[in-house]
């Protein structure tokens, strides 16, 4: 029987092995365990990047984003330039791309890294089942997380833990991530050499942000995030250098200084994997121990990394993670359907200038401070004006140069409140969180030249200057600049309200409380969970922290406001429906 | 066979257990009956059980059970099923949540309207929901409501209307019901000369009254509520509709002692004057209801506080939805002994070291505090802890908030508290990517 053109009996007698390495995200020739495993005992390599121009002006994807991806391929290109090898840029989609180059390169092994999102997953079973019809041997390592999220569900008794504090519970028992792997070498890829073709720029090269339908400026080179393993690698030193020479592992206060883009700013290449996560963690690891005298480091030094994982896991098994409706961890909210007031949010034209200039930052550069995304997903959402977190959630997806599906759809419902039971009283003032953050309104002048003379006492409140002031400014509130799309005061008081009638429509609670509106899920009451090997822990904070889940299961009550949907054994962390209204057992329909 | 499980439990309460057959003999019965296949006759289902498994099925179910035959078609109809009823009016283009069936409200309106006793509207932003509402409204003549609930669930769109064609809606209600109990109609166009009719109509029946955000009403015209309906339980308005005499009225002998009154106080323009409480007013109301809860929300510019927290006030819920001063934070440790909770959604950094463990030491009742964007040293903070002990069940704090000094890191603070507290606790956390 014959498959894909090549007999089997031929395959099998010349043994050739020609590997294909397809990059998606890691995007990186160092630690990449798929890559060495293309170039194990192969006698061709050839590292592909698979890309439809076609379908690039309709994605959700910005200037940005695509200018990243596209340096971050052409970095890629270079480096393996540096090995004899070329990275070869396909035009088209997988399922098509594939069975051509099974067939022109007699394909006899398939390697790329683990996408752990349910389309990623989806999209990879298909390709593996068509490569197995090809007699093509597919292998995946798991490598854009530290930790396996499959793993850490089956250890929070096959649930994703759904509270930050029980996820870092969870890892604190897990051994540590596996330790990175080196970069490829010339001999390694010398093994398997790789036929490049005259016309490879042609058919293969990486394209061209006018290729994609994008238009340019002459000279328009200067941008803040440069996309590539070689400069992720380059920003990751100078963070590390930074580290030490601060000698301070505290999480940095915001400051005016952190609004701006930062030099040793790695998110973007993580989520790009031209930067690997395990690198990440190991280098601050060491460098804390260096400069700690060996005591272990908290989990909180590894923060940053360790909300991606906490999204990741939540997401892997839930297709429905990026939408209310149909999604069982997201909170039912009447959110208002309004494209007027969005797209002034998005546009940067809400007439508060602390929106206005995070918006404009996110739009021209592609990244913004955490904080700053809390104020304005906040502005949109439960804070002002009432707009469903999808719609943001969209925004960030095209403009956010380290948005990823999971990392983002989770983020905007946290900020929203609609999912893992956040308070939702602490509201975000569009004015005085901003001015407390810059006093100096340096950011807006920044990023809003207009206001740029405006006084610090009404930059972040342009409308309630004097009409003097506004037109020494050169800049009148209604004409050179929007005046407020709303009243702080009076939507927050509405839309707590509304969060509120939400809340306590979910938990049936009857009392007066702002906080008990929310049901409290102490995960971390439970009885000790189901994955019997505690890590060893060397600290006395470790000690302590594993002392407190083994104690509370004693003393503490679980007190669970869905007490009625769990299974007898408590053990069970099945989580109710929350896309139902409500949650209880139906009650007899009466006042 | 899950609904013959439902009817045994239903049946526990020995409801009918003089009517009808018990529910396993019925079983029987059934089976008995068509003993094809053991297939049971759903038409034999008497009515009694058939309209206990009908309150438990969510609307659009029971509307699909009642295609399936005459007999439950009748049941599906019965009064006892339409006493209580909530119109949700949703536009597509506003909102992303489904509307009651246009068909289904003229039935309704129809066949039900003189059944219904318990009903809500909820509204979308847009104008014509909130035209449908009264629409409905100005239908249920023959009506005897005990509840009404208006309620916007996202801008408030009663607002828009014009406020005749919305009064002579709610008039309907008020008018024909006399026996109202419960109403809320928060953010309406509700006017005094409405809350007369309300009033002259239900003066013996009306225990809860919520009004936020009504700007037609004027303190007369609560006032005259509160001289007229001695009933009132539970109170909800904006803080310009307080008055010295409002709170008399509802201490006075014949009133019933109240048990909640919500007050918002929102600001329309910075720099805006508020009147002042005397403190012999809120000392008559806890004379006159010991009991009773005061909630209060503040909207507010940190400049506006001044006729706020001079005096004692009985306030038990307090939220400060902006920014507030560190000076009004310490004022209301000094006036405030019937605090219960305490939510600070920002006020500075500033340290609120002094003001917490003031709270902690003249707040005795406090069980619950939130804080927002604030600063406390970690220090000061488990002292707080300490003072307040076991008796705080919600303890919601940011992790920004604590600063961590010579005493406690980030990393061990929330193991001081938990030692405290007698429960684990951390901190509330934001995603930092």
């Amino acid at each position: 029987e014959t498959r894909g053109g090549n007999t089997i009996e031929s395959t099998v007698a010349t043994m050739v092995v020609n590997s294909v390495h397809w990059f998606r995200k890691g995007l990186r020739l160092h630690d990449n365990p798929a890559l060495q495993e293309a170039l194990n005992g192969a006698d061709t390599v050839r590292c592909v990047y698979i890309l439809d121009p076609w379908f690039a002006g309709s994605a959700n994807v910005g200037i940005n984003r695509w200018r990243f991806l596209l340096e971050s391929l052409e970095d890629l290109d270079t480096s393996l330039r540096k090995l004899n090898s070329r990275l070869f840029v396909v035009r088209g989609q997988p399922a098509d791309v594939f069975p051509r180059l099974f067939k022109e390169w007699n394909v006899t092994r398939l390697t790329f890294e683990y996408d752990s999102e349910p389309y990623g997953k989806e999209r990879d079973a298909a390709i593996i089942k068509m490569a197995q019809e090809y007699g093509v041997e597919t292998l995946v390592r798991n490598t854009h997380t530290l930790y396996s999220p499959d793993r850490i569900i089956e250890m929070n008794n096959h649930s994703p833990p759904l509270t930050f504090k029980r996820f870092q519970a969870i890892v604190n028992r897990l051994e540590l991530p596996r330790k990175p792997l080196p970069t490829i070498t010339q001999e390694q890829m010398a093994r398997c050499r790789t036929r490049i073709l005259d016309n490879h720029d042609e058919r293969y090269g990486v394209p061209s942000l006018e290729e994609l339908g994008f238009k340019t400026f002459k000279g328009d080179s200067s941008h803040v995030w440069k996309g590539g393993e070689t400069e992720a690698l380059e920003r990751l030193n100078k963070h590390l250098d930074r580290k030490a020479w601060v000698a301070n592992f505290e999480r940095p206060r915001i400051n005016a200084q952190s609004l701006f883009a930062s030099p040793t700013g790695l998110s973007p290449y993580l989520r790009f994997g031209c930067l690997s996560c395990r690198v990440f963690y190991y280098n601050l690891r060491d460098l804390y121990m260096k400069l700690r005298r060996h005591s272990s480091p908290p989990l909180s030094l590894f923060g940053q990394l360790l909300w991606r994982e906490f999204f990741y896991t939540a997401a892997t098994n839930n297709p429905n993670f990026d939408r209310m409706e149909g999604n069982p961890i997201c909170v039912q909210i009447p959110w208002d359907h309004n494209p007027e007031a969005l797209a002034k949010w998005a546009e940067g034209r809400t007439g508060f200038p602390w929106i206005d200039a995070i918006m404009t930052q996110l739009r021209q550069e592609g990244w913004i401070h955490h904080l700053a995304r809390h104020a304005v997903a906040c502005f949109l959402t439960r804070g002002d004006l009432w707009i469903s977190w999808e719609s943001g959630m969209k925004v960030f997806e095209e403009l956010l140069l380290d948005a990823d599906w999971s990392v983002n759809a989770g983020s905007w419902m946290w900020l929203s409140c609609s999912a893992f039971f956040q308070q939702f009283f602490h509201c975000y003032c569009p004015v005085g969180f901003g001015r407390r953050t810059d006093p100096s309104g340096d950011y807006i002048r920044r990023y809003i030249p207009k206001l740029k003379d405006y006084p610090n006492r009404y930059i972040y409140e342009p409308w309630n200057a004097p009409e003097s002031v506004q037109k020494e400014a050169n800049c009148i509130v209604g004409v050179d600049y929007p005046k407020p799309m709303i009243n702080h005061a009076e939507s927050s008081r509405l839309n707590i309200e509304r969060m509120k009638q939400v809340y306590q429509q979910l938990s049936h609670y009857r009392g007066l409380s702002l906080l008990a509106s929310v049901p409290t899920i102490q995960e971390e009451a439970e009885p000790p969970m189901s994955d019997d090997s505690y890590a060893s822990s060397s600290t006395a904070g470790e000690a302590r922290q594993s002392s407190i889940i083994i104690l509370t299961g004693f003393t503490v009550q679980l007190s669970v406001f869905f007490a009625l949907f769990l299974s007898v054994n408590q053990n069970v962390t099945t989580l109710p429906d929350l896309t139902k209204k409500s949650f209880t057992m139906p009650k007899k329909i009466n006042a | 066979m899950n609904q013959i499980k439902l009817m045994k439990r239903g049946q526990k309460g020995g409801d009918d257990a003089e009517e009808g057959p018990g529910a396993p003999e019925l079983c029987k019965r059934l089976r008995q009956d068509d003993s094809e296949d053991g297939a049971v006759d759903w038409r034999l289902l008497p009515e009694e059980i058939l309209l206990q498994i009908f309150q438990y099925l969510p609307l659009l179910d029971r509307a699909f059970a009642s295609q399936v035959c005459r007999g439950w078609n009748q049941t599906f109809h019965t009064p006892e099923l339409w006493r209580c009823f909530e119109f949700e009016l949703n536009q597509p283009a506003s909102s992303y949540l489904k509307a009651t069936h246009p068909d289904l409200i003229k039935q309704i309106i129809k066949r039900h309207s003189n059944h219904l006793q318990y009903v809500s509207f909820k509204v979308d932003s847009s104008t014509e929901s909130a035209e449908a509402a009264c629409d409905i409204l100005s239908q249920l003549v023959n009506c005897s409501l005990k509840t009404l609930g208006l309620i916007s669930t996202a801008r408030p769109s009663f607002m828009e209307l014009p406020k005749s064609h919305f009064i002579s809606a709610l008039t309907v209600v008020f008018v024909n019901s006399k026996s109202l109990s419960s109403l809320k109609i928060d953010d309406t166009p509700v006017d005094d000369p409405s809350l007369k009719v309300l009033v002259a109509n239900n003066s013996d029946t009306l225990k809860l009254l919520k009004m936020s955000s009504c700007p037609h009403v004027s303190p007369a015209g609560i006032l005259c509520v509160a001289d007229q309906c001695h009933g009132l339980r539970e109170l909800a308005l904006n803080y310009h509709l307080l008055s010295d005499e409002l709170l008399l009225a509802l201490s006075s002998e014949r009133h019933v002692h109240l048990e909640h009154l919500r007050i918002d106080v929102v600001s329309e323009n910075p720099g805006q004057q508020f009147h002042s409480i005397k403190k012999s007013s809120w000392d008559a109301m806890v004379r006159h209801s010991p009991k009773f809860n005061l909630v209060m929300y503040f909207f507010l510019y940190e400049n506006e506080f001044g006729p706020f927290f001079g005096d004692e006030v009985p306030v038990t819920h307090l939220y400060f939805g902006r920014s507030v001063s560190k000076e009004v934070l310490g004022r209301v440790g000094l006036t405030c002994p019937r605090l219960v909770e305490l939510v600070v959604c920002a006020n500075g950094l500033r340290p609120l070291d002094e003001e917490l463990i003031r709270i902690a030491e003249r707040c005795r009742q406090l069980s619950a505090i939130g804080l927002g964007e604030c600063e406390v040293s970690c220090s000061a903070f488990v002292e707080f802890v300490k003072m307040c002990g076991g008796r705080l069940t919600q303890l919601s704090i940011m992790e920004e908030v604590l600063v961590p000094d010579s005493k406690y890191g980030p990393d061990d603070i929330h193991w001081e508290v938990s030692k405290h507290l007698g429960r684990v606790w951390f901190p509330d956390m934001m995603p930092t990517w």
